[in-house]
């Protein structure tokens, strides 16, 4: 049901139709023809799910595995409990290529089928999409990623971040630093590698406050889509010598710096990568010089849950995996998965507030507000530990902040939690959001909601 | 038999001077005006506006610049992506810093600040041709997007670097913005490319684009025949910065809303903007708009077949993407140089000798 695959069964059906002539496989294809449309017309009430994903381009690593772990998961839902509340999921995929115009291309082609939540995984289509969707009502969902004061859900109603945000991420770092080095960080020199895009740009205001706050050097090396020329940063780093190095950047651009630290025996466990810097596709071509390279994380890693067994069972089993199938337990799968899973509950939620099965966006955007992630509700997903305990209130949509640390281990090819989901420091986060949502407001005439 | 000038007679110069000398090609032209102006805006929805129309009629305004430059006066550019962000960048400026003017008049300006800037970069070409050229074009494509990732009063300082449109009205209709209707924004951009199109029109047949023309075919020629060389180069970089920053004005203001330069205004765009100008016909109006009908409508079309007929993967689609408009380009190169505008024209001159073809 989430793919619409009907097209090719019927091709080779017509086919045979050829090689056999007679009326009678001709009645049979009417027949097949029929009964696809008559599974496609209950379609119409399902719970629909577009997924803007990339599969293509610079990108690319990063985007199939989180778009394969978000369709798995709804077809996991479909197969083994029948959608959400009984009403089966349909996700719409549409390619994005992690290029905005497409993205709107995109946007613009599913929203009249009923989609419900917006998750485009590209800061730059966010942007895009941020005053869109509220206009149409939509909810969207960045979680990690996209515009950082959307956490202030009193000026952006239908933007959502949580469970974490840039901010929380680059604090987060900061907060692992003044853990390693004994609470004092004066004098440490941090350098900042970035993609020199919106997406990059995000974390310099809040480190620039944290700098003052705990007094570290902070030196900022951007990097120029997309991310393959990175020799004349990482000299530089090599000069100034700094004692971390962290790292906002996605797709090609990662491997890049992995292999440039190590080519310059930059110590990786001194590197330390967003949460979009730590994948395995990341590490791997660096081979056993990555071993040691850390990166921060909203959700666990690995394997090692219930659910995995469901999705073996329910959906690599049965052959409905997305993609290749080759990308299950990825940090990026987990990912992708991991916002499907805050999607379906939110969706159940919406369900219970509005006692109705099929849902419309606006009651989406009601059970997103609603959203309460306990430690019982993932355990009882199969997902024990699987992210942080949070919850959605009309004014936080950026839920708690709370930010771990994985490592790479080269020898066994693993990612591991090495920090558990920590908090982060609000105060100063708090500040900045209220800020840069605050001028956002005033730009564009919002009142604030939630009074 | 339709096809004919025989028994139109035109009885004045404006008449035996005019576009479309033809009965026919002139009633077609009328009839896509009024279908353009009077019926698509009302059948008009978000996803054709945003999907297709609003594309192409920019990118149709872009290859018109384009056009101009390296079909008409035979100056390589690679810059176009750079030039569209000046256009862009320039709205913002004018936008954010002077709310009290309409919109319409900071477009215009916009493509006179680019068109400023096109002629900056256009001196190479007096000392510089061909290759060389274009490489001078690509650093000017390089700078520009460097130069509004790196200076923060580009963007206002904000901390992401992305300039966002506010919400501007034109006789009290929202043309940017969030809210904005799809027949408001179609029609706004309609305006501008069939103005466009009319300016670049009566440019290209007028004095100046026989000078163009002139130094397009051989330079040294034109110079002994009294075309003054720098004047011809300079009026073409103008007149195709000048379009090319408005198409890069609207793209950001009325089309996307929110651009980051890099993204948006990279060297994709200076190739997707040559590719078709090549695929529809250097030196050609109609070369422009079919060039920009066709880059646009092939990913869409392609997708709604492949994706949603079909049921093929999305990454497959997007990759035969690539592989069809690459394959377009050589074969057009090889078998047809002039472009989707030479087809046209010869099936015009068939047109006019059928039913008999001798």
């Amino acid at each position: 049901m989430t793919k619409p695959y009907r097209g090719r069964e019927e091709l080779p059906a017509k086919t045979s139709d050829k090689t056999k002539g007679g009326i009678y496989p001709m009645k049979k294809v009417l027949v097949t023809a029929v009964a696809g449309l008559m599974a496609a017309a209950p379609a119409m009430a399902d719970l629909v799910f577009p997924s803007l994903s990339y599969r293509t381009g610079p990108y690319a690593a990063g985007g199939i595995p989180f778009a394969d772990g978000y369709a798995d998961y709804f077809t996991l839902l479909n197969e083994r409990d029948g959608g959400i509340g009984g009403v089966p999921t349909k996700l719409l995929e549409c390619e994005t290529g992690y290029n905005t115009e497409k993205g709107v291309e995109c946007y613009e082609s599913t929203k009249g089928e009923g989609a419900l939540v917006y998750q485009p995984l590209s800061t730059g289509i966010t942007y895009q999409l941020i005053p869109k969707t509220t206009a149409d009502g939509i909810p969207m969902h960045t979680m990690g990623y996209g515009r950082t004061s959307a956490a202030n859900g009193k000026v952006f109603s239908h933007t959502f971040n949580y469970p974490g945000t840039y901010w929380n991420g680059a604090s987060g770092a900061i907060n692992y630093l003044l853990e390693e080095n004994g609470g004092d960080l004066k004098g440490h020199k941090i350098a900042l590698v970035y993609h020199n895009s919106a997406y990059g740009k995000e974390p310099i205001r809040t480190l620039e406050e944290l700098q003052k706050k705990h007094g570290f050097e902070l030196s900022l090396l951007p990097v120029d889509h997309p991310g393959q020329e990175q020799k004349s940063q990482w000299l530089q780093i090599r000069r100034e010598k700094p004692d971390t190095v962290l790292m906002w950047g996605w797709g090609v651009m990662n491997q890049v710096a992995v292999q440039e630290a190590a080519n310059i025996r930059f110590p990786m466990e001194n590197f330390i990568g967003i949460w979009w810097s730590g994948a395995e596709h990341d590490v791997l071509s660096a081979g056993d010089k990555a071993n040691g390279y850390k990166a921060l994380t909203f959700h666990n890693v690995g394997r090692d849950f219930p659910v995995f067994d469901d999705i073996q069972k329910y959906v690599v089993d049965t052959g409905k995996a997305a993609g290749a199938g080759d990308q299950i337990g990825n940090v990026l799968y987990n990912r992708g998965m991991y916002a499907a899973m805050l999607a379906a509950e939110a969706a159940k939620i919406a369900q219970e507030i509005h006692g109705t099965k099929d849902i419309t966006a606006a009651m989406m955007r009601d059970g997103m507000e609603a959203l309460e992630i306990t430690e019982e509700k993932m355990t009882a997903l199969g997902m024990p530990n699987f992210g942080p305990a949070f919850s959605v209130s009309c004014e936080n949509h950026g839920g708690t902040g709370l930010v771990g640390v994985t490592q790479w281990d080269a020898s066994s090819k693993t990612w591991s939690l090495i920090s558990d989901f920590k908090p982060t420091d609000m105060e100063v986060i708090g500040k900045l959001i209220a800020e840069d949502s605050g001028s956002y407001a005033s730009e564009n005439n919002i009142e604030e909601r939630c009074n | 038999m339709l096809y004919r000038e025989a028994g139109d007679f035109k009885t004045t110069y404006a008449k035996d001077n005019q576009t479309f000398p033809i009965k026919f090609d002139r009633m077609g032209y009328y009839t896509a005006l009024v279908v353009a102006f009077l019926v698509i805006p009302f059948v008009i929805n978000d996803y054709w506006a945003n999907a297709i129309l609003l594309p192409f009629l920019i990118y149709a305004i872009a290859a018109l610049g384009l056009n101009i430059l390296v079909g008409y006066c035979g100056q390589v550019s690679l810059g176009t992506g750079g030039f569209m962000a000046v256009g862009a960048y320039a709205c913002y400026k004018l936008m954010t810093s002077m709310p009290e003017v309409n919109i319409f008049f900071h477009i215009i300006i916009s493509g006179g600040i680019t068109a400023f800037v096109c002629v900056l970069f256009g001196l190479p070409s007096l000392r510089i041709k061909g290759f060389y050229l274009a490489v001078a074009t690509l650093a000017a494509q390089f700078f520009l997007v460097w130069l509004f990732n790196r200076v923060p009063w580009f963007y206002n300082y904000s901390a992401s670097g992305q300039i966002n449109a506010p919400e501007r009205t034109v006789f009290g209709i929202e043309i940017t913005g969030p809210n904005t209707e799809a027949w408001a924004t179609y029609l706004f951009c309609l305006v501008f490319l069939v103005a466009s199109a009319l300016i670049a029109r009566n440019l290209t047949r007028g004095m100046a684009g026989r000078k163009w023309m002139a130094i397009r075919d051989m330079d040294i020629a034109a110079e002994i025949i009294g075309v003054n060389p720098l004047k011809a180069k300079m009026t073409a970089f103008a007149a195709s910065g000048f379009f090319v920053g408005i198409s890069g004005a609207l793209f950001f203001s009325v089309y996307l809303g929110a651009v980051e330069v890099g993204e948006a205004f990279g060297i994709n765009k200076s190739f997707l903007v040559l590719f078709m100008i090549i695929i529809g016909g250097l030196g050609s109006i109609f070369g422009s708009f079919a060039g920009a009908a066709f880059l646009v409508l092939l990913p869409v079309v392609l997708k709604i077949v492949g994706v949603d007929w079909l049921g093929w993967p999305t990454d497959m689609v997007a990759h035969l993407q690539l592989v069809i408009v690459g394959g377009l380009i050589i074969l057009f190169l090889i078998l047809e140089p002039h472009g989707l505008a030479q087809l046209w024209r010869v099936t015009k001159q068939k047109l006019r000798l059928w039913p008999f073809p001798h």
